[in-house]
């Protein structure tokens, strides 16, 4: 089988050749012919089949030409220049970029574009005289790199990136730099002659360089540690602010009362490593949200109709109003709460919960927002305004308000309240002793135990060892949110699960046959029929079955949303819903088992059977739950309990399940866990399971295409690696085993450290020695420990 | 001796000169991606039109 010169996919059944160059369909085919007229083949050279297949429904951006919706997602728009910047998905390699950025040789008016490929955006700048924003998303849209504009996009306006950690680094590194240099000359002879002379300027620029450090760079770790304060928290910023407050004071008086160089070079040095560790530790997935709400499932707008006449236009969803009526296209999702008017509705809710199979409608019936249309148009009239629907409705829970200032305490923290406690009774105990043997001296030793003490090497262990663990599970395709949850799934007892969609599989159905066996005559013919029918049934049993040999029907008749008819040679297949069966063969079959979804054939005499569909569970979903067992198991689920025995057969005994749960319910069923003192793992995928994903101790998203959006949570995890979940526990719990190690390395510096400052023998060249090399060794040690851990798990 | 004094005047303000730069490259966004840049130095300036397939191997 020859595969797509354009996207690579197999050239099923209708290869069309062009150029000696093989295309799957006319879509691929197209995006060739546009690239080639415009010289712009060298995006093949670049990848091998690098394109995207484009998926076309017309009308879909259709709102685009509205200028002032428009307008919305314009960055820039005066005079005739305006600059959009889009959000493509299906960015994925060089290939994309290239040709992304020579979109103005296909149209002049584009001036010009810049792919963020991290972020999966462009940035297009274009002359509106030549073209709109709508052109240029047919555009984009025609080469196969859909935009995805949703609800999202139209409040915000120009996110700011925050930066200020790379110039607070900025600041501490250059400071750091520049002070090293000044002050090594001391570290060696003091009493030279020209030294002696010029040591007073050395020292005044230093206590220059260490001002920016001191009040900006480090100006967060007494904001942290004041807020830690005065809620009581002993937090790990505590023992570094007063480090730093106390570095900075006795430095700068040794330099005004000009007895000493102080220890600039230390303070410097501190802040720049423990800036580096908070910069390391922020891995983040730029093109992933984990902050998301049904806002940015929902498009921007939608096709309303007049009532009295039948005139189209364009509005936004959230102007929409009780008795509106809408239009939904195929493939379109449903905004809002609706009765349906007319159109045969045939409703995908996978978005919602999971459950790919899609569910017919009639019209009069109530259909919820959420849902995609596939089929044809249908006519809706509104129930609910956009936030009240049943489904936005549980975004108003307090959870999603609250922002996430948890009294989750990490293992740094817990140790640094210890930690502190200690430094501060040795320090007044040294003081003491000094006081009693030699005053003078005293105030130094005070002073020296508190800045050798500064627990930079602990404060560098979590981030660097999180860190890493982190970049690891990213390769792992388990994508976390940030450091922290490392730490909470280490402490998990409780797993939760959703049932459809993330113990069962969406990307493959399970189809078997029920009844009498076709003869080939009669499966060739079925299989020609369906491959004539769009419906995601219909397509879904042409994929199970693979035609063997493909033919012109003499007669086709496809009654929408209810059963297609084919006939060859005088001989007829039907195929649909029962309903449609009894209908065209005037008989009355019964059946049995009204729980899955069933596709009926009959030939024209005689009812042979049903193809029934059901999701499949996850390969290796018993082995991964049996190496899952000594934590509590439950599966909370939305559906009705016909699965429970099979699931039963496949989880282990003490699995418990929990069926017919709303999306409330499943929050409150977290929360009640909660209550209990248990910590609580959510795995879920659709937009049901958000709230209880937003509750739970970690929440993470199941999906089989990370590009597609999931619900707010922790973490997001490919649904290919499910079978994983055993080790990326374990692998958490190993981390703060590591963490741990880390922590009495370090302590044996600060000792090494204190030794110095109690006898009262910390020079600055001791403490600018000690300081970075504790540091450093630490992030060698836990680098080194993380490698060999992850390298035993390797995937 | 005081030439020191010019010497270390001259130090700090070439470190300054590279403190700006860095902070002006900061501020425009270049370190926003550092992901993309990378691949854009390769592409090639001028696409050779001719259909042969082997026109595209460096020849400037």
């Amino acid at each position: 089988m020859e595969s797509c010169y354009h996207c690579g996919d197999d050239c099923r059944d209708t290869t069309i050749v062009l150029q000696d160059k093989h295309f799957c369909c006319n879509g691929c085919k197209t995006v060739y012919e546009i690239l080639n007229e415009n010289d712009l083949t060298y995006y093949y050279d670049l990848e091998q089949s690098p394109g995207i297949s484009p998926i076309r429904f017309e009308g879909k951006f259709d709102y685009l030409k509205d200028e002032q919706i428009a307008s919305k997602l314009l960055e820039f728009n005066e005079q005739d220049t305006q600059i959009v910047n889009l959000l493509i998905p299906s960015i994925h390699c060089s290939s994309c970029i290239w040709v992304l950025e020579h979109l103005g040789k296909i149209n002049n008016g584009i001036i010009s574009s810049q792919v963020n490929f991290p972020e999966k955006t462009v940035r297009i700048q274009f002359n509106t005289q030549a073209l709109s924003l709508f052109n240029v998303v047919q555009l984009l849209t025609r080469l196969g790199y859909e935009p995805y504009i949703s609800l999202e996009d139209d409040d915000t306006k120009q996110k700011k990136t925050d930066r200020s950690l790379i110039y607070k680094l900025g600041v501490a590194g250059f400071a750091f730099g520049n002070i090293m240099f000044l002050s090594f000359p001391e570290y060696f002879e003091v009493d030279e002659f020209w030294l002696d002379r010029f040591k007073f300027v050395f020292r005044w620029l230093m206590f220059l360089f260490a001002l920016p450090v001191v009040f900006y760079s480090g100006w967060d770790y007494f904001i942290s540690a004041f807020k830690g304060l005065r809620s009581k928290l002993f937090n790990i910023d505590v023992p570094i602010a007063l480090g730093i407050s106390v570095l900075f004071v006795r430095s700068a008086l040794e330099v005004i009362l000009d007895i000493g160089t102080g220890f600039f070079d230390s303070l410097s040095g501190l802040v720049f490593f423990l800036l580096l560790g908070k910069f390391f530790q922020k891995k983040t997935y730029a093109y992933l949200s984990f902050e998301r709400d049904y806002r940015s499932y929902f498009p921007l707008a939608v096709t309303q109709l007049a009532k009295d006449s039948n005139e189209e236009k364009q509005t936004q969803i959230k102007n929409l109003q009780p008795g509106d009526r809408i239009l939904i296209r195929n493939e379109e999702l449903i905004p809002v709460d609706a009765i349906l008017i007319s159109g045969n509705a045939f409703i995908d809710y996978s978005f919602v919960t999971g459950e790919t199979q899609p569910v017919a409608k009639s019209s009069g019936s109530k259909v919820f927002a959420g849902g995609r249309q596939a089929g044809g148009s249908i006519l809706l009239e509104v129930i609910n305004a956009v936030e009240q629907s049943y489904l936005t409705q549980l975004w108003s829970n307090d959870v999603f308000n609250k922002k996430n200032t948890s009294a989750f305490q990490t293992l740094t923290d817990q140790i640094s309240k210890r930690f502190t406690l200690v430094i501060i009774s040795i320090a007044i105990l040294a003081l003491g002793f000094w006081l009693w043997y030699l005053p003078a001296e005293a105030l130094n030793v005070f002073t020296a135990v508190l800045i050798v003490a500064c627990p930079c090497a602990i404060a560098l262990a979590a981030p660097f060892t999180l860190g890493n663990i982190l970049r690891y599970f990213g390769k792992a395709k388990l994508y976390l949110k940030n450091a922290e949850i490392i730490e909470r799934m280490s402490q998990l007892d409780t797993l939760v699960f959703d049932k459809t969609g993330t113990l069962t599989t969406s990307e493959k159905n399970n189809i078997t046959y029920h009844g009498k066996a076709l003869n080939p005559e009669e499966q060739n013919l079925l299989t020609n029929t369906l491959r004539s029918s769009n419906h995601p049934l219909s397509r879904a049993l042409y994929q199970w079955l693979q035609s063997e040999e493909i033919y012109t029907l003499d007669d086709f008749k496809e009654d929408v949303g209810k059963g297609i008819h084919g006939s060859k040679n005088k001989q007829h297949i039907y195929a649909g819903s029962l309903n449609y069966i009894n209908q065209s063969n005037h008989t009355q079959n019964q059946v049995e088992n009204h729980n899955t979804t069933q596709v009926h054939v009959a030939t024209s005499n005689d009812y042979k059977g049903f193809y029934s569909f059901c999701n499949d569970y996850r390969n290796a979903l018993k082995s991964t739950f049996n190496n899952l067992k000594k934590y509590n198991l439950i599966v909370l689920s939305g559906d009705n309990d016909n699965e429970r025995e099979a699931l039963s057969k496949l989880l282990p005994k003490h699995t418990e399940y929990f069926f017919n749960q709303k999306p409330e319910d499943k929050l409150d069923f977290i929360k009640k866990l909660q209550s209990q003192g248990k910590k609580v793992l959510m795995l879920g995928d659709g937009l049901n399971d958000a709230g209880a994903l937003a509750q739970s101790d970690v929440g993470i998203a199941i999906s089989e295409n990370i590009n597609v959006f999931s619900p707010a949570c922790d973490g997001i995890l490919d649904a290919n690696q499910f079978s994983l979940l055993p080790k990326f526990f374990s692998l958490s719990r190993k981390a703060i085993r590591i963490i741990k190690y880390a922590f009495i390395f370090s302590l044996l510096y600060n000792l090494i450290g204190l030794g110095f400052a109690i006898t009262g023998h910390l020079k600055p060249v001791i403490a600018a020695i000690l300081m970075p090399l504790s540091s450093i060794s630490i992030v060698v040690f836990t680098t080194i420990y993380t490698y060999l851990v992850t390298k035993k798990l390797r995937v | 001796m005081s030439i020191i004094y010019m010497l270390l005047a001259i130090s700090v303000i070439v470190a300054l000169v590279f403190f700006v730069a860095f902070i002006f490259s900061v501020r425009k966004g270049q370190y926003d991606d550092t992901y993309t840049p990378s691949i854009r130095i390769l592409f090639e300036d001028e696409i050779k039109t001719e259909k042969s397939p082997n026109t595209n191997s460096t020849n400037n």
